[in-house]
């Protein structure tokens, strides 16, 4: 049984379940396909929530370099669906038919080597995780095991993701430049753009979300997650201790980076296109701030957060388009000034006791409040 | 690339571009001036130091445009009082913001990050209500435009120099503020032990705040430069942001001498490369350079010599 099982305590289960009712049940029954698809936008960033959550809440490492990864797993999964399109059959206007619109129109008569990979699906989905990951050990075997971290390895991410970005508006001819790869349409000769497929597309996503989830409460669970813990309190004491530091932070940070890379490449097919705007500094650290608004050690809040942020996003901008930069900035400084665990840390301390005190009144000793088994809240 | 050139050619392609690149080094060496302040010395992230930069550049703008109306027998030199009001204002909007904001987060460094991040959201959105999306430009006065002919193939423009000189002039300043006058060591007591500075009478809080509203000002007077290169707009602030971070820890977050060093590098990198190929390639080619060099040697190029 699961309740006895140390993979989920009760509060958790609780919050999975629920969460669960919500996405699989609640929101699709209630919602019109194109509000729906609005969530499933913003469920690709839950992913990147869901690795900030282990590599910043747990290990302490803040990366503000979240979209470069987004990114490159949206833009491989855009690549092959560029590549589908651009069939001999339907460019056939162009100078050179069978390649990309965008090479055409930059002179450019082949399609360089390194898009060759994305002709085959299995290769992109191994490119997805593959590349982001590498990517991410490069970064992190480069700075962990020089021992850079906290403050400079901010800055260093986000100079990253700055250099991605000017160099992906700047090869327009490989990459499409400022406005991406548009014009995307199947996958496998299956329509993405139909409301049908859009559904379908929710369903596949919010598996994944929930694969997402399990993996990482898995490491957090594991041992490995209680040296992340451990590491950020007290580096060097897990130092002295004989664990290899860094390499413990390089699996946290490729692991996040692997996550984002699924949340962007989900991110293509239900939007139908990537652009440079969403790989930047401004979305990266957006991202950190969906998370830190659900709670940075909370998995589910960083679910909660991306979604509420997002909702309000576009609430607000569609409604009063001035207030909404006042609205996220205020919320951001209200998050950190008053509210460092986010909304999880606002449940947990607020309505999650008033819960238990209803409970246990109608049923005293319950044997199962024993705490949770890694529960990580920063010591004060 | 370099084939094209004969030797001559490329000492004189050098140093025009090396004056040419005077007022971004100018503008990075003040921005990294406060930047250097807040974040090497007080240890807080200032994400929004590129919108106190801009807050004075639209000073800037504003006392022009007011001198121009009212008063032009004043044109000529309004460059200076609009430095010193964009001081001020950038200066005492940060001493607001430390009050109300910054003096709560010491304790936690990546957190002042998130704040300012959401404090740069506020103030870009303030600056487009007010002054309205589209970027504006001042006038120069007469004597700053033309150029002064060095030789026959080198022109050196005139308010890069007087940009220069100004730069040289602050950062003189600023040093003797830091590191020989008295309110100076106050402040690096308190960086360095703020309790023990405190228990030995020094008014810690008073020291933050005008620590915070001195690296804010500065950051205020590289507005003022920032409107002889570029536009101000209200998100111009944050293609600097980046940038001046790496400049400051590129040079090591605690020295001004390194400070400047790796503006100058960085600067004159960038401008040099950009004769030779397009904007973005240079500014990629560069921004790699120093993150490689920082892998290498992640303390900066002048760090000092800390027992952590």
């Amino acid at each position: 049984m699961i309740i006895n099982s140390r993979f989920f305590n009760r509060s958790e289960l609780i919050g999975f379940v629920s969460l669960a009712v919500l996405l699989f049940l609640i929101l699709p029954l209630s919602l019109d396909i194109f509000r729906l698809n609005l969530v499933a936008k913003y469920l690709t960033y839950a992913f990147v929530g869901i690795g900030l959550v282990l590599c910043w809440g747990y290990g302490g490492i803040l990366s503000l370099g979240q979209g470069v990864f987004f990114g490159l797993g949206g833009y491989c999964m855009a690549m092959f669906l560029k590549l589908e399109a651009s069939s001999v059959a339907n460019t056939k206007i162009q100078s050179t038919p069978g390649i990309p619109d965008f090479m055409d129109w930059n002179q450019l008569t082949a399609v360089p080597m390194f898009w060759k990979p994305f002709y085959s699906f299995p290769l992109t989905v191994l490119a997805i995780i593959i590349v982001p990951g590498i990517f991410a050990f490069i970064i992190g075997a480069a700075m962990f095991k020089r021992r850079v971290g906290g403050v400079y390895f901010a800055i260093i991410t986000q100079a990253i993701a700055a250099i991605l970005t000017i160099l992906i508006v700047g090869q327009q001819g490989y990459t499409g430049g400022i406005n991406g790869i548009t014009d995307l349409r199947t996958l496998y000769g299956w329509d993405i753009r139909t409301d049908h497929a859009k559904f379908i597309l929710y369903f596949v996503e919010v598996v994944l979300l929930f694969g997402c989830i399990i993996a990482a409460q898995f490491i957090r669970l594991t041992k490995l997650g209680r040296i992340l813990v451990a590491m950020r309190e007290q580096e060097d004491r897990v130092r002295f201790s004989g664990y290899s530091v860094a390499n413990f932070k390089i699996f946290a940070f490729c692991a996040a980076a692997i996550f984002a890379a699924v949340g962007g490449a989900m991110f293509t097919l239900e939007v139908g296109f990537m652009s440079p705007s969403f790989v930047g500094i401004v979305p990266s650290i957006e991202m950190v701030i969906y998370t830190a608004v659900g709670g940075r050690m909370s998995i589910f809040g960083a679910v909660y957060g991306s979604l509420l942020v997002n909702f309000a996003k576009t609430m607000l901008s569609e409604s009063f388009p001035q207030l909404w930069l006042f609205g996220l900035g205020g919320l951001f400084i209200a998050v950190v000034l008053a509210f460092p665990s986010g909304l999880s840390g606002i449940w947990a301390d607020y309505v999650q006791p008033r819960i238990d005190r209803l409970l246990s009144s109608r049923k005293p000793k319950a044997a199962w409040t024993e705490s949770s088994v890694a529960d990580g809240a920063p010591a004060e | 690339m370099f084939g094209d050139y004969s030797l001559g050619d490329l000492g004189a392609i050098l140093a025009m571009q090396g004056f040419a690149g005077l007022i971004l080094f100018s503008v990075y060496v003040l921005m990294a001036l406060g930047l250097a302040i807040i974040f090497g010395q007080m240890g807080v992230i200032n994400m929004a130091h590129g919108e106190f930069m801009i807050l004075g550049a639209y000073v800037t703008w504003m006392t022009s445009t007011t001198v121009q109306h009212y008063a032009p027998w004043l044109f000529p030199g309004y460059f200076f009082i609009a430095m010193t009001l964009a001081f001020i204002a950038s200066g005492s909007l940060g001493m607001l913001v430390e009050w109300a904001m910054i003096r709560h987060l010491y304790r936690r460094p990546l957190d002042t990050l998130l704040a300012t991040w959401g404090l740069s959201l506020i103030l870009q959105q303030a600056y487009r209500s007010v002054f309205g999306a589209r970027e504006v430009g001042v006038e120069l006065p007469d004597w700053m435009m033309g150029s002064w002919q060095a030789t026959d193939s080198i022109q050196i423009p005139i308010n890069g120099m007087f940009v220069m000189a100004l730069t040289i002039l602050i950062t003189i300043a600023v040093s003797y503020v830091l590191f020989w006058s008295s309110w100076g060591k106050q402040v690096r007591a308190v960086v360095q032990n703020r309790v023990m500075a405190g228990a030995v009478g020094i008014n810690t809080e008073k020291v933050d705040r005008y620590t915070f509203g001195l690296g804010c000002g500065i950051a205020g007077i590289a507005g003022s430069a920032f409107t002889m290169i570029g536009s101000t707009g209200p998100t111009a602030g944050q293609l600097y942001i980046v940038d001046t971070f790496l400049v400051v820890v590129f040079g090591g977050a605690a020295s001004l001498l390194g400070t400047i060093a790796s503006a100058f590098s960085i600067s004159q990198t960038q401008s040099t490369l950009e004769f030779f190929m397009s904007g973005s390639m240079a500014k990629v080619i560069t921004l790699l350079t120093i993150v490689a060099i920082l892998m290498m040697r992640p303390q900066g190029l002048f760090a000092l010599k800390v027992r952590k």
